[in-house]
């Protein structure tokens, strides 16, 4: 009797449909890295060539953040950041109300949210910021802006997952008591998804502190401008001053999000 | 008591979250005037908006052969980066995770992971271009920092959550130490780590779509041109093709994670 049972993880088809993927993945890697116009010399060299970079900014010219307006810059960038935030969840709370199957029970309705959420994502904030300062001309304005469009698919989509998993029994107490629907939704709805509003305020708040560190590439305002004049200037070490300066608020603004989180929830 | 009783409001002001609500509201107008950000300009920005809008549609159906190129390109970056950003990440997140590895091991790694997060993806694009001039490599290199990044710490964070008794019992029995990750480690952070390398996937397509404005190849700068030379009805094409690419990017990545969830 030598016949014992086999045993096996997965089905035929599931050990297919993996083998597929792998296979998949390969050949496309196996594809792009024989078309991409990479240059060998470049990539060989480029350890070098960073070195050769690092070299150049160094030391940190510290003197050109009063000089060049770098400060100023700074304060703009959070500015544009936070503004950015504030004016995304105006727009967002709305359009996630619009997405909570449970608080609008049209269809169409949470279709078009649904569509808002999507768009506002797949549209990078460089874009975006693009697409703005057309609109605006180059400044703050554009990079508020930018930094609002992105932000409303990220906050809306949260917003929404947040009302659709709220308790109905406070909704129904006050429907029964015939409160008017703002009420209902000022006393019933805010209150159990106010930690979540608060929480994903916090955690947008400090990407847009990073996003808004670049937007002024695009000229939409912020450090991302002094840091494309010092590129175009060659001026390495005010460059490695800038860098220095977006590494501090990036990090400042993750400490204070997580201390403020501690508190607030 | 009962007097207490019947004149206790049910929804008793908070005054300090209205001072809060307040303070917020003071510090827009604040934010409004020190950005120069007037309702005057936000209405003739209005104006340009709808004259801008008219400019991108109907979408331009010129250079096709150019945007089908960078397409391409641009899924080429996102496809070379997020493999070689992942290999690189798998060992690094061995090396960080600290229930496996000595101190002296585990801080260098998170180091390195932490010095790859540290910056926007842009920033360090701009870097690249720098050293290793315009072009494709450019965004290759970003990318596989942003991965290393990303994917190094959530599976160091992986690793570190899973549980350590299949990892005892495999070394009470004497196996070797590759054949406990193998077969003691590995099985147990599989699933989030295909799940982690589809998102990281996702989001490195997103991103080389964006890089090419700062010169590191892609689409990206195409688009940038586009913008610069108010060729606005190509600048629509670019940016449908842009979102087009994505959901199929984010489609492709929901059907992959399906494959391996079950």
């Amino acid at each position: 009797m030598t016949d014992h049972r086999h045993w096996e993880r997965f089905t035929r088809a599931q050990r297919l449909a993996r083998f597929a993927v792998y296979l998949g993945a390969v050949a496309l890697l196996a594809v792009s890295m024989k078309t991409v116009e990479v240059i060998p010399d470049f990539l060989f060299d480029a350890p070098k060539q960073v070195v050769d970079l690092l070299n150049r900014m160094w030391p940190v010219d510290f003197g050109a953040y009063h000089k060049q307006g770098i400060h100023k810059a700074l304060i703009e960038t959070l500015n544009i950041s936070t503004l950015g935030t504030i004016v995304a969840l105006i727009m967002a709370v709305p359009v996630g109300v619009m997405a909570a199957k449970n608080i609008v029970q049209i269809p169409l309705l949470n279709w078009i949210a649904k569509f808002i959420l999507v768009s506002s994502r797949t549209v990078n904030t460089l874009v975006w910021a693009i697409l703005f300062v057309a609109v605006f001309g180059p400044g703050a304005l554009a990079g508020t802006m930018a930094i609002a469009f992105r932000s409303i698919g990220f906050c809306g989509k949260l917003l929404g997952e947040a009302l659709e998993e709220i308790k109905p029994g406070p909704i129904e107490a006050l429907k029964a008591a015939g409160a008017p629907w703002t009420s209902i939704l000022i006393k019933g709805y805010w209150p159990q998804v106010a930690p979540a509003f608060w929480g994903i305020s916090l955690f947008r708040w400090d990407i847009n502190v990073r996003e808004s560190a670049v937007i002024g590439l695009v000229g939409a305002g912020g450090i991302g401008v002094s840091l494309e004049d010092a590129l175009n200037m060659f001026r390495w070490t005010q460059v490695s001053l800038v860098l220095v300066c977006i590494f501090a608020v990036v990090v400042l603004a993750e400490v204070f999000v997580t201390k403020i989180r501690q508190k607030l929830i | 008591m009962t007097a207490t009783a019947a004149i206790r409001t049910p929804f008793k002001p908070n005054w300090w979250a209205r001072l809060g609500w307040l303070l917020l509201v003071v510090y827009c107008f604040y934010a409004l005037s020190e950005l120069q950000i007037t309702w005057e300009r936000f209405v003739i920005g209005l104006g340009t908006g709808a004259k801008f809008l008219s400019e991108l549609f109907p979408p331009g159906m010129k250079r096709l052969g150019l945007l089908l190129d960078n397409l391409i390109e641009t899924v080429e970056i996102a496809v070379i980066s997020s493999a070689f950003g992942i290999l690189l990440s798998l060992p690094l997140g061995f090396l960080a995770a600290r229930n496996l590895m000595p101190g002296w091991l585990t801080w260098p790694s998170r180091a390195i992971i932490a010095l790859s997060r540290s910056f926007h993806p842009v920033i360090f694009a701009i870097l690249f271009v720098k050293a290793v001039g315009f072009g494709p490599l450019a965004g290759i290199l970003t990318l596989v920092f942003a991965s290393i990044g990303f994917v190094g710490k959530l599976f160091a964070e992986a690793i570190e959550e899973i549980s350590l008794k299949p990892v005892e019992a495999m070394k009470a029995a004497g196996a070797p130490f590759m054949s406990v990750i193998t077969y003691g480690v590995l099985p147990q952070v599989f699933n989030r780590f295909i799940g982690f390398s589809t998102y990281q996937f996702d989001s490195n397509l997103r991103n080389s779509t964006m890089i090419g404005v700062v010169g590191a190849g892609g689409i990206g700068g195409t688009l940038f041109a586009a913008f610069q030379r108010f060729d606005y009805d190509f600048l629509c094409t670019i940016l449908l093709s842009i979102i087009g690419l994505i959901m199929i990017g984010e489609y492709l990545a929901v059907k992959i994670k399906a494959v391996f969830n079950d």
